[in-house]
């Protein structure tokens, strides 16, 4: 009885391992994107994760229509000299008017900042910039974002500049680098749409695996271009397609949540 | 609205007062016993400034030269007076001043005024409230007198030249109880008190049979009223209000606790802190507001007063959040002997409608509210560090973008043109860069940047901003702004500042302005 009731450590194991991720799953409490300073594809990748998770969000009885919640964007002094401030003009339209930035000295303000956001009710996420692997950054201290972030249900974004991959409690650790654009369509010599090249090297509920993310018409495209580092050897593999090379597996997921083609 | 109520203190020697309290001699005793007067240096000598009673008696007076004075008595002392010091002692003091009123003014050289309209009744009268004026400043060894007036020209008056502990009730014949003070009572300079003297006015009562129009005519080029007896008897009266006294066209709400035994432990305070703020709730529920900024007065036993101030970025009635943010503030405070006194004021309380409580009494499991965040971060990290970007009247990067406090609406806006693609971050500088180019005005095909070179894979541009002459010198050269993605695929917005041959200066610079996503 007490072996059909409870799941074997085997069951465990496949059940987090066979899902893949993709686009248009449920936000996790928190996530850290580690990326290099020279470069805005932390902040892009954090900003459209979390923007994916935000438009796939369940609706509950009595939510308001358009969710007017402010988004947090927490930097330390360190992030703001490496690399820049929010810019209003290059924000996503739906957070333009929402965002409140919040400056810290010290990378301890900051997470402060960081947990006193996550217990607000009236946010819908929050980012934050961290320059290297602080001290105040321990595993406590990341421990406490989470279960602060899963309590109160406000995903965290984390993003790890110039950081070293350290002890974490992150639900989802990402790595990220900028990956040439898309040739757009009326001027093939200009930069296009953003893509980045994204290593999901820890996660509680997915396998590890590289991905190239990019932004299509307000919507977030992964298309898988294979294992991570440390690859699970036994995962039965999702599709015959999959295995087979680069960016077999394309999950497209419209704003509206269906799958366009997979 | 109550008739408004001043009270006006004059510390009648208060220089040799402090004199003798710095050197720590009771009244007579000591230092004091000796005649001694405080001198200050001018183009003819030295001259009397204040004198203590042996001197008087010995015949030194106020404005005589200190020789004169020696003559009388040669074994009169004299100390350089100190009149800065003065005025800094009686700046304390009227902070100090303010725990029989929510405001009070100084009144130099020595003097101070505190509106103590609607308090009265927190001391038990306003005859009361004289008495304990009086027994504070006598504890602290100042010689004074002081009255209550309708206005601060009578008050003034009163306590100058009326009967001790004059209380003039609003609904008294001011210019009767007042007619037989002398013309000095106005607060006229002194060429005009001698103009009045040489006119035969010598007590107030006696302006009014000149006639109105004789004295206006004398007096028509006079505007300042200290130099005009018809100003300031219409400032006495209360016919005409006085700048001085700041129009206060509600009474703040104000809660106060005296406490029997002076309170030096941090957990005591924090109580005293929690009654308060709960009175402090029940008085704005009664007024249907809610307080943005709140002040702490802490009353020492030996004089201090420490004032803690703290601003709220959304009205609230939330007597545990007020504790919460005071606490925080309360940690450096230096309680010395004892705190007698703890006072909370709310100097700014706006509207804010009464509402449901909470019944669910989950406020733990639902998080804060956005204003209770924004409070807690603008408390630790200082009032500059939560903001919101808005959008500004200009066309130049750095200055299109403004910050604001997070809950301030927001400004009304033009709107961006969708085309522009603007990048995410911004560098607060923009960072030169040197880059390689085919042509000056070409595009750009390689730089460098911190120290790493970049190789330009794709470029759109440029995009001219041209400078904003209106703001800036004319020696400001327009931007040629580019997208650029790099051939790893970063991509940066750079511009060249100034075209070849613009007369403008050397070779144009380039400059790294943004990081796009």
């Amino acid at each position: 009885m007490i072996q059909d009731s409870l799941p074997t450590a085997a069951q465990l194991a496949s059940d987090a391992t066979s899902q893949r991720w993709q686009p248009g799953l449920d936000a996790v409490a928190q996530s850290e994107i580690f990326a290099s300073g020279r470069e805005g594809s932390g902040a892009g990748v954090a900003l459209a994760l979390a923007l994916d998770a935000w438009r796939h969000r369940v609706r509950e009885e009595g939510d308001e229509a358009e969710d007017r919640r402010a988004v947090v964007w927490v930097q330390t002094r360190a992030a703001v000299k490496r690399g820049g401030r929010p810019f209003r003009a290059g924000l996503p339209q739906e957070i333009r008017h929402r965002l409140i930035h919040v400056l810290a000295e010290k990378d301890e303000d900051a997470l402060f900042a960081l947990e006193e956001a996550v217990r607000c009710r009236d946010i819908a996420f929050v980012i934050g910039e961290i320059v290297g692997s602080p001290r105040a950054l321990d595993f406590t201290a990341s421990r406490r974002l989470t279960l602060a972030a899963e309590r109160h249900g406000v995903p965290l974004m984390l993003v790890r500049l110039d950081g070293t991959r350290d002890l974490s409690s992150a639900r989802q650790r990402w790595a990220v680098q900028a990956a040439p654009s898309a040739r757009p369509q009326w001027n093939r010599q200009a930069p296009g749409v953003p893509a980045w090249q994204a290593e999901l090297f820890r996660a509680r509920k997915h396998p590890p695996g590289l991905w190239r993310l990019s932004e299509d018409a307000g919507a977030l495209v992964a298309e898988r271009t294979g294992e991570g580092q440390t690859a699970v050897s036994n995962v039965a593999a999702p599709s015959p397609g999959a295995a087979s090379s680069f960016g077999a597996s394309v999950a497209i997921l419209s704003p509206t949540g269906e799958r366009v083609s997979g | 609205m109550a008739p408004r109520r001043i009270l006006s203190i004059w510390l009648a020697a208060f220089a040799i007062d402090r004199w003798r309290l710095a050197k720590g001699c009771a009244r007579g005793e000591g230092a004091d016993a000796q005649p001694l007067v405080l001198i200050t240096e001018t183009a003819h000598g030295s001259r009397i400034q204040a004198t203590n009673s042996a001197a008087r008696n010995a015949g030194a007076r106020i404005g005589t030269m200190l020789a004169d004075a020696r003559t009388l008595c040669p074994s009169i002392v004299a100390v350089p007076d100190n009149p800065a010091g003065d005025l800094a002692e009686l700046e304390k003091l009227a902070a100090w001043a303010m725990r029989w009123g929510p405001w009070s003014a100084l009144d130099p050289p020595d003097g101070l005024l505190v509106d103590v309209t609607a308090v009265a009744h927190l001391f038990g009268g306003e005859a009361k409230l004289l008495a304990d004026v009086h027994h504070a400043f006598a504890a602290r060894g100042f010689v004074m007198r002081a009255a209550i007036a309708p206005t601060a020209g009578a008050a003034w008056a009163l306590a100058h030249y009326g009967p001790d502990r004059a209380i003039l009730a609003s609904e008294d014949d001011m210019e009767a109880r007042l007619s037989d003070l002398p013309v000095a009572a106005l607060r006229l300079d002194d060429d005009v008190l001698t103009v009045l003297r040489r006119l035969g006015l010598k007590q107030l009562g006696e302006l009014g049979t000149v006639g109105r129009d004789a004295l206006h005519r004398r007096f028509r080029n006079r505007k300042s009223p200290a130099a005009n007896p018809l100003v300031r008897m219409d400032q006495l009266l209360g016919r005409m209000p006085e700048p001085l006294l700041p129009v206060v066209p509600q009474q703040m709400p104000l809660v106060q606790r005296r406490l029997m035994e002076p309170i030096r432990h941090r957990a005591l305070l924090d109580t005293v802190l929690g009654d308060l703020a709960a009175d402090m709730v029940r008085e704005l529920e009664g007024t249907g507001q809610g307080a943005r900024r709140l002040d702490l007065g802490l009353w020492r036993v030996d004089g201090e007063v420490v004032v803690r101030t703290l601003e709220l970025a959304a009205a609230t009635r939330d007597a545990g959040h007020i504790v919460r943010l005071f606490g925080e503030k309360l940690g450096d405070v230096d309680a010395g002997f004892g705190i007698e006194l703890v006072r909370l004021r709310a100097s700014w309380a706006e509207a804010l409608p009464a509402n449901q409580v909470d019944i669910e009494a989950a406020a733990e499991r639902h998080g804060t509210s956005l204003s209770a965040f924004v409070d807690r971060l603008t408390m630790r990290l200082g009032p500059k560090a939560v903001r919101r970007p808005v959008l500004k009247g200009s066309h130049v990067p750095e200055r299109s973008q403004a910050w604001q406090p997070p809950l301030s609406p927001e400004p009304p806006e033009q709107g961006a043109f969708r085309f522009h693609a603007r990048p995410l971050k911004l560098l607060d500088r923009a960072e030169p860069i040197a880059v390689l180019y085919a042509t000056p005005d070409g595009f750009p095909q390689r730089f460098r940047w911190r120290g790493e070179v970049h190789e330009i894979s794709r470029v759109e541009g440029p995009e001219r901003i041209a400078p904003e002459w209106w703001r800036e010198r004319g020696s400001a050269r327009l931007r040629d702004y580019y997208r650029i993605e790099d051939d790893t695929g970063r991509r940066y917005w750079i511009y060249r500042y100034g075209i070849a041959g613009d007369g403008r200066g050397g070779v144009p610079e380039w400059f790294l302005q943004g990081l796009y996503a």
